[in-house]
Parts: structure tokens; sequence; C-alpha cells
């Protein structure tokens, strides 16, 4: 699709005056083309572009997992080779975690975090220029890998040592780095994010005041910089075991793989709540609005979310229950896991007390919105049953763990973030998305994901191994479903990039306040917003915000 | 307004200062973890990890109350053409008591080379509580083409031995060592392990 996103303004001044008006001068000659968007440094425009690439690389992930859902659509080796399906399942996952979530989040942040907090752009313009234009060169090289002489990285996106150093392909060395780009383009919007937040509210907006995204994508921000570092290490370490002959990861030199797990998941659990998070922070912005309500418990959702990130490091050893960890471990990492219950069960009642007694309406924004509070927490519960040590040792590594952070991250982190493309569209295209057409996305995309998914439940139950091409005939059932479910939904998003274009090519005008309920800042400058925004500061009303 | 631009620049440089002195913090922290990570295993004994330098017999009274069946498995390792085998695989030693098994070592290939065994104990609460006199664990070892070569294992267990503890697994793995003979001798003398 053309980078039609956002609405090419002719750099007209906006005329309310809560977003000021001075952008005429100092922004005369501005490059065109091609070079406007390798150039630009305007948060709107870098927002866009990492939101198409996001989408992008969502339907390049996608496919890959219809090439898993096609070859296991029946028992046998009927479409793929094995070596090539690992490839699959390991690029589906590091595509969908690495291209797709991630960078959807940090589009969001790049967008709205300034209109929210009522800052001209993000603290450091062209910083932000640099770190969206890694993550094109990162996945070509990582997208290379498949066209390699042994073909891409085939050992799971966990890329557990030794399958990933001494049992790995040649190409592994691009997969580290491209990873490493990836990392540094991650860790470059952390401290930008980090930097405007803190620095560059509109004057009188208190830290307590920030809406519940700007909350959520600061802690984020902070997990990044605490965790992206370790994931650097790991895969440094890697790249020396592989290349130049240290032995970390292999005991044969006094080396210990258990250690690569163990540093992997210091990562990578407080990297799925990177993915989470952000998704909480718009689900808050999008209930109070269409129950028109202010947000119940805004404080307990802040404090919550801080604790939800500092338990996700005490807890990484629940992804290694079988590794042969002691007693004594095995329960500290059972308890501390079920802790995470009580922060996030305190999130879920906030939201359904925001519903309570409220005046919904149901809009495609908060439709989806709905379905992640219910499914994500069908996604938390299949969680604190996999964080039962001795329940975790029938289920690792079965389709039910599949199952269970399939339903956190689809119906969780990617209806989060189209819930927020949905509610915020008329903001950035000045059009609301079709209705009709986003509803039908909708049930379409519900019904696909469980079809899908909840099937996989009941594989993994039955004792279904995960990242297999072939499966004992008592699983072909389950399969077929999941597989007819995959391409449903995998079809059905059509239909969100078709609300996309229409919207950004024409539909119902919006006004700069598009949904009654909506109180946050970015409701204040018109729709579409202009180019520049808040050059003025605006001046910061709290009676609207929770109190 | 120009006021409120420096301040706001100056809390910007600060706040990255901050978060990239975090940034280089947690990259090193990773590191260190690797230290870190076998300090604690050997010192806790978690993870199988045995302290490979040899330990003086501790003449303690032998416990005859009870029994412990101690296993033993040998494994081979890829790129190396060695057999490894026990005497017996298994055997019943009373805590406190010091017990002897030969493990035998073969050169299947007609060429010298170097190889090591890596030990790991099972449980892990085990670990610390087994004490080697003499192994070959210790250090690398050579064969000669087509040599078959036969070693002790001396241990001890220590009487302390939690009471729930009735059978001990203890692993070898061969793996390959592949270094220049300057190294070699460097490292000769540097345990007091019975030497080939």
């Amino acid at each position: 699709m053309a980078p039609k996103l956002p609405p090419q303004h002719s750099l007209q001044h906006s005329s309310t005056a809560v977003a000021g008006g001075h952008s005429q001068h100092g922004h005369a000659a501005q490059p065109k083309g091609i070079m406007r968007w390798l150039l630009t440094t305007n948060h709107k425009e870098i927002g866009s572009l990492y939101l198409i690439f996001s989408l992008v690389m969502f339907f390049v992930g996608g496919m890959f997992a219809l090439v898993v859902r096609a070859e296991l659509f029946q028992p046998g080796l009927q479409l793929v080779e094995p070596e090539f399906f690992n490839q699959m399942t390991t690029m589906h996952g590091l595509i969908m975690v690495f291209a797709a979530v991630m960078p959807a989040f940090t589009g969001l942040a790049n967008w709205m975090i300034p209109l929210q907090i009522g800052a001209p752009d993000m603290a450091l313009p062209r910083l932000n220029n640099f770190s969206f234009w890694l993550l094109p060169v990162a996945f070509t090289l990582l997208l290379s890998t498949l066209f390699m002489p042994g073909g891409g990285p085939n050992f799971g996106w966990t890329f557990y040592a030794p399958l990933s150093t001494t049992y790995a392909p040649p190409s592994t060395t691009f997969f580290i780095l491209a990873l490493h780009i990836a990392g540094i383009s991650s860790i470059l919007g952390a401290i930008n994010i980090i930097a405007t937040i803190l620095n560059m509210r509109a004057p009188g907006m208190r830290m307590m005041d920030m809406p519940l995204f700007v909350w959520t994508w600061l802690i984020t921000a902070f997990l990044l910089i605490a965790v992206m570092p370790v994931l650097a290490g790991v895969i440094t370490m890697m790249l020396m075991d592989i290349n130049f002959g240290t032995s970390f990861f292999d005991a044969a030199g006094g080396g210990d793989p258990v250690l690569f797990q163990h540093l992997f998941w210091f990562f990578g659990h407080p990297e799925v709540y990177i993915m989470i998070l952000p998704a909480f922070g718009i689900v808050s912005a999008i209930i109070p609005t269409f129950a028109r309500k202010p947000l119940f418990g805004y404080a307990s959702m802040v404090y919550a979310t801080a604790a939800i990130a500092l338990l996700s490091f005490l807890v990484w050893a629940h992804h290694m229950f079988i590794v042969g960890l002691p007693l004594t471990a095995e329960l500290f990492f059972m308890y501390s896991t079920m802790l995470i219950a009580v922060p996030t069960g305190v999130k879920v009642f906030n939201w359904v007390t925001t519903l309570f007694r409220g005046s919904i309406s149901f809009e495609s924004p908060m439709l989806f919105a709905l379905a992640f509070v219910v499914l994500f927490t069908i996604g938390g519960f299949s969680g604190l049953m996999l964080a039962i040590a001795p329940a975790d040792f029938q289920y690792h590594d079965t389709y039910f763990v599949v199952a269970h952070f399939h339903y956190v991250l689809v119906p969780g982190a990617i209806f989060a973030i189209m819930a927020g493309v949905y509610y915020w569209l008329p903001k950035w295209t000045g059009h609301y998305p079709n209705e009709r057409l986003a509803q039908c996305h909708f049930w379409c995309s519900i019904i696909g994901v469980n079809l899908t998914f909840f099937p996989m439940h009941f594989a993994g139950l039955a004792g279904m191994p995960r990242r297999i091409p072939d499966y004992a005939l008592q699983f072909a059932d389950f399969n077929l479903l999941s597989s007819i479910g995959a391409f449903f939904f995998g079809a059905s998003q059509l239909i969100f990039v078709l609300v996309v274009v229409m919207c950004v090519r024409g539909g119902k005008k919006a006004p700069a306040k598009a949904w009654e309920g909506a109180e946050d800042l970015e409701w204040s400058v018109p729709s579409p917003a202009p180019l520049h925004t808040f050059e003025t500061p605006p001046v910061f009303n709290r009676t609207h915000h929770h109190d | 307004m120009a006021d409120n631009n420096s301040v706001q620049s100056v809390g910007v440089r600060r706040t990255v200062i901050r978060t990239v002195a975090a940034l280089i913090g947690m990259f090193a922290f990773a590191f260190a973890l690797v230290p870190l990570y076998d300090v604690f295993c050997r010192v806790t004994g978690l993870n199988g990890k045995v302290d490979t330098t040899a330990k003086a017999i501790i003449h303690e009274e032998v416990d005859q109350s009870r029994y412990i069946t101690v296993q033993f498995i040998t494994r081979g390792s890829a790129g190396l053409p060695w057999q490894m085998s026990v005497e017996n695989r298994q055997m019943r030693v009373h805590p406190g008591q010091t017990a002897e098994v030969d493990f035998t070592f073969t050169n299947n290939s007609g060429a010298e080379s170097w190889g090591r065994a890596v030990p790991s104990v099972s449980p892990s609460s085990a670990t610390t509580h087994l004490r080697k006199v003499s192994c070959f664990c210790f250090q690398e070892q050579q064969l000669q083409g087509d040599e078959r070569l036969t070693i002790p294992l001396i241990f001890q267990l220590a009487r302390d031995l939690p009471k729930d503890i009735n059978t001990i697994t203890l692993v070898y793995t061969l793996y390959p060592v592949h270094h220049l003979a300057k190294d070699i001798s460097k490292n000769d003398n540097n345990t007091i392990g019975d030497s080939i």
C-alpha cells in the first residue's frame, strides 16, 4: 500500500488556540517524495512509518504462520521439508515479536505520546529517524538468511544454545547481526520516549496526570533499557562461541548451555511484558471513552503496571521448570509467577468496574478493547496453569504453551494495537474508518482467533509437542480446526488493510474530538492533526481528569 | 519560552546520559552474570557442577546405618573417537566410606588425541557432599592411537549427606580437546589429581 499516512498537509498552521500556531517559519523547504520519508524528523511521520512497517511485517510473519498451519492441516509430511518448517516457525516468531508487535507499539508511541502530553515533538527527533530506519535494514538482513546456503534460523525464536551455536546453520551470524540492529533500534526508541515523557510534558501536567498509555509506555521503555542490553550480551556471547572459539555455552570448554536459558529468559520474560504493557495503556484509554466514565482506579493502574514490571525480573526461570532446578528454586519461581496475577487482576477489575453503570456504545475500537479484556484474561488463566511447576512438567513445550502465548499476544497485544488504530485513525486521517467494514473485521477476527488457538489448548493437554511438522493421528481434528481458523483469520486481516486505506483516502469527516467520551489532550488538536502541533505548550486542564 | 526550552534541553541531556549509563551497566551486567553464575553453581552445587579439584579424605566414622546407591553414566561426544566404560554401573556405599571404581578409556582410532571427561552430579543437592579424592576428570587426558587405559575414581560421600538422598548419579561426558602443545605443558601441573 502507498505510504499515504499521514495526510500531506501543506504546512497549514493549526487554528485552535490550544495547538499553538508557529508552524510556518523555519520549515519552508521540506524535501519531497522519498527523501521526505527518509529524512523526516516529524514524530507523526515517523509514527506512520513505524506503523506501516509493522503492518507489512505482520503480513510477512503471517505468511510464515500459514506455511506452518498448511503443513499441519493433516498428519504426515505434505508441503514442506521439516528443515524448512523449522525455519518457518522460527522466523514467524522472530518477525512477529521484533518486527510486528514492538514497532507497532513504538509507532503508536511516536504518534500519540507527544499529542497526549502536549509536546511539539519527540525529545530527540533525529535519533527518532535513525531508530526507525534501522528496522528495515535489520529485517531485510534477517529475511535474507532464508535464501542463504543452509537456510535461515531454524532453532526457534528462543534460539537455545547449543542449537543456535554448535548445531546452527551458517547464516546464524547474520541472524545475530540483524537482532543487534533491531535491538539498537528499540533501545534508541526507548531513550527517546523516556526523555520525551520526563522532560516535555505540558506545563501543569504532573506524572500522575499523564494518560495511561503514556504511563505504560514509560514503564515499558525502562524495561527495554534494562533488558535489551542483556539480549545484546547473550547474542554477542553466541557470536563469540560460533566464530571466536569461546565456550560460554559449550560444556566441552567449561561453559554451560543452561546458562544460555537463564540469560535469555532474564531478557525474555520482561520482553513479553514489553509486548503487553502498552496494550494495557491503549485499552485503558478506549474503555473509559466508550463507557463515558473516567477510568476507575487510575492510581492503582499505574502502581499495578509498575508492580508487573518489577515482578517480571523475578520470574524468568518459570520457563525452565524442567531444566533440573532445585526444589527451592521451583517453588520460588512458581510463587513469584503466581504473584503477577495480583496486579494483573487489579487491572482487569478496574476495566470491568469502569464499564459498570457506564453509558456504553460498541464502536469498533471498543469491540476490540472488550475482546482484549476477555481473551487476554483467558490467556492469563492458562498462564497461571503453566506457572504451577509440577503441572508444567507435563505442559512444557506442548501446544498448550503455544495456545497460552498466542492468546496473550494475538487477541492481547495485536487486538489492542488494532483497537488503538481504529480509535486514533480519525485523529490521524481526519476521517472515521468505515464502521460496517471495521465491525466485519472484528467479528471475522474474533471467530478466526478462537478457532485457531482454542483447539491448541486441547491438543497440548493431550500431549502434542510444539515445533513439529508431523504429529500423531489423534491430534488430527484439533489441527484441522486450527488450520481452518488460521487461514480465516489471515484472510480477514485484509479487511483491516482495506479499512485503513479507505480511511486515509476519505470517509466521514471527524471533528477534533472524534469520540464523545474522549478526554485526553490529543482530542484538543484538529482532525487530522496538523504536521506541527503544540508548538506553544497547551494549558493543561486537570478538571476533566482522574482525581 | 526560550527559558523553558533551555530547561527542557538540559533535562533531556540529563535523561539521555542516565539512560545510556544504565544501558552500559546492563550490558556489563550480562557478562558479569557468566562468572557469577559459575561461582554460584560451584558454591551451592546447583546444576550438578562439582568442584574439579582433589579433596583429602576426611577420616570420619562410617555411617553403617544407611546405604547410598551411586550410579555411573558415561557418554561419548561428537568428534572424539574414544570409548569410555565403567567396571560397575552401580555400587552401594555407606556415607563416610571411601570407595573406588575403575573407568576404562579406549582410543578407537590410530591417532593420538586429547579429551576431557566433564562430570555432572544428580540430584544437585548431593553435589557438595561428594568428595572426589582422585579423578580423571580433574584434567585433560591424552591417549595414543589404539591405547586402552584404566583409571580409578576414588571418592567419599560426606556423612552430612541429606537424609532424603538415597541415590546419586554421576554422569561423565567425553569432549574432545583441541589445543596447542605449549598450552598442554602449561596445564600439566595445576591439579593434584592423578595424571596419565
